[in-house]
């Protein structure tokens, strides 16, 4: 298990989105950060969708990763909306006196998508059908 | 129940320890956000012992109405550096890593008992309990 759990990265239109469906052990945070600049810079993407909707519990590791995702991202030319927080996990984060600084947070994946489009202005790709289908249409972007 | 030690010597340690805590405590009947809080103050100490003292181990015991009142005591031991100043330790914003300086005061927000016990040059001691 150590370090080798992998998170799926998933290009969709300019958005990168990162469903994240294990507790993840640091090395895999540290590499999966490290992952998504580097597709982030091979794609070209705008925006990062984290959806930690299955998320069991963020600590301040996970956080503070989470707000340099964000940032690194931005410097990168892209914006990052994390999506799907589970209530345990948002009041445990406030009590433990955590801010995420420079994330954004929506409800869900919906949500997400409708903000990187119209707050932030990504459209789709030109050649991508549309964001409705993503299943269909996503391109897994793993490498080892 | 059996109370049950982990050793916490590497960075996987520490998901491992939350998961354990979070199993136990969902066996206790703690409700989510309790299992929440556990695993995330879980998460907190254990990643303290590892950074800060290479190795170490947590002790969880579960507590039930015949020793008084049903909960989950998790103690957190190490033979590290220790802490100079605990006091100093407990106020947010403080840190001597490259934390946030959330760590310990943030944890004691998450549950009903902390203590913690440290002497320089023999090791740390974090005690917390959450009742049911």
């Amino acid at each position: 298990m150590d370090g080798q759990q992998r998170i799926p990265i998933l290009k969709v239109g300019r958005v990168l989105i990162v469903p994240i469906q294990v507790d993840m052990d640091d090395q895999t945070v540290m590499h999966l950060q490290e992952r998504i600049l580097s597709e982030l810079e091979r794609t070209g993407a705008r925006g990062v969708l984290i959806d930690i909707s299955l998320l069991e519990m963020v600590d301040s590791f996970i956080g503070r990763v989470l707000s340099d995702i964000a940032a690194m991202a931005r410097i990168m030319d892209a914006r990052t909306v994390v999506v799907g927080m589970q209530p345990a996990v948002a009041i445990t984060l406030v009590e433990l006196g955590l801010e995420l600084r420079g994330v954004d947070t929506v409800l869900n994946v919906d949500e997400g998508i409708r903000l990187l489009r119209s707050e932030f202005g990504i459209d789709e790709d030109e050649e991508d059908a549309g964001l409705g289908g993503a299943g269909a249409f996503a391109e897994q972007v793993n490498r080892p | 129940m059996q109370s049950r030690s982990i050793a916490l010597e590497s960075e996987h340690d520490i998901a491992v320890a939350r998961g354990e805590v979070r199993t136990l405590a969902a066996g206790i009947g703690f409700r989510i956000i309790d299992q929440t809080r556990l695993a995330t103050v879980t998460s907190e100490l254990a990643r303290n012992v590892v950074k800060y003292a290479k190795r170490g181990r947590m002790i969880a015991q579960p507590l039930d109405a015949a020793q008084g009142r049903p909960g989950l005591r998790l103690i957190f031991e190490d033979t590290g550096p220790g802490i100079p100043d605990v006091g100093a330790a407990m106020r947010d914003g403080f840190s001597t890593g490259r934390g946030l300086g959330k760590g310990l005061p943030g944890s004691k927000r998450l549950v009903d008992v902390f203590e913690i016990e440290s002497t320089v040059g023999v090791g740390t001691r974090v005690t917390i309990v959450r009742w049911l």
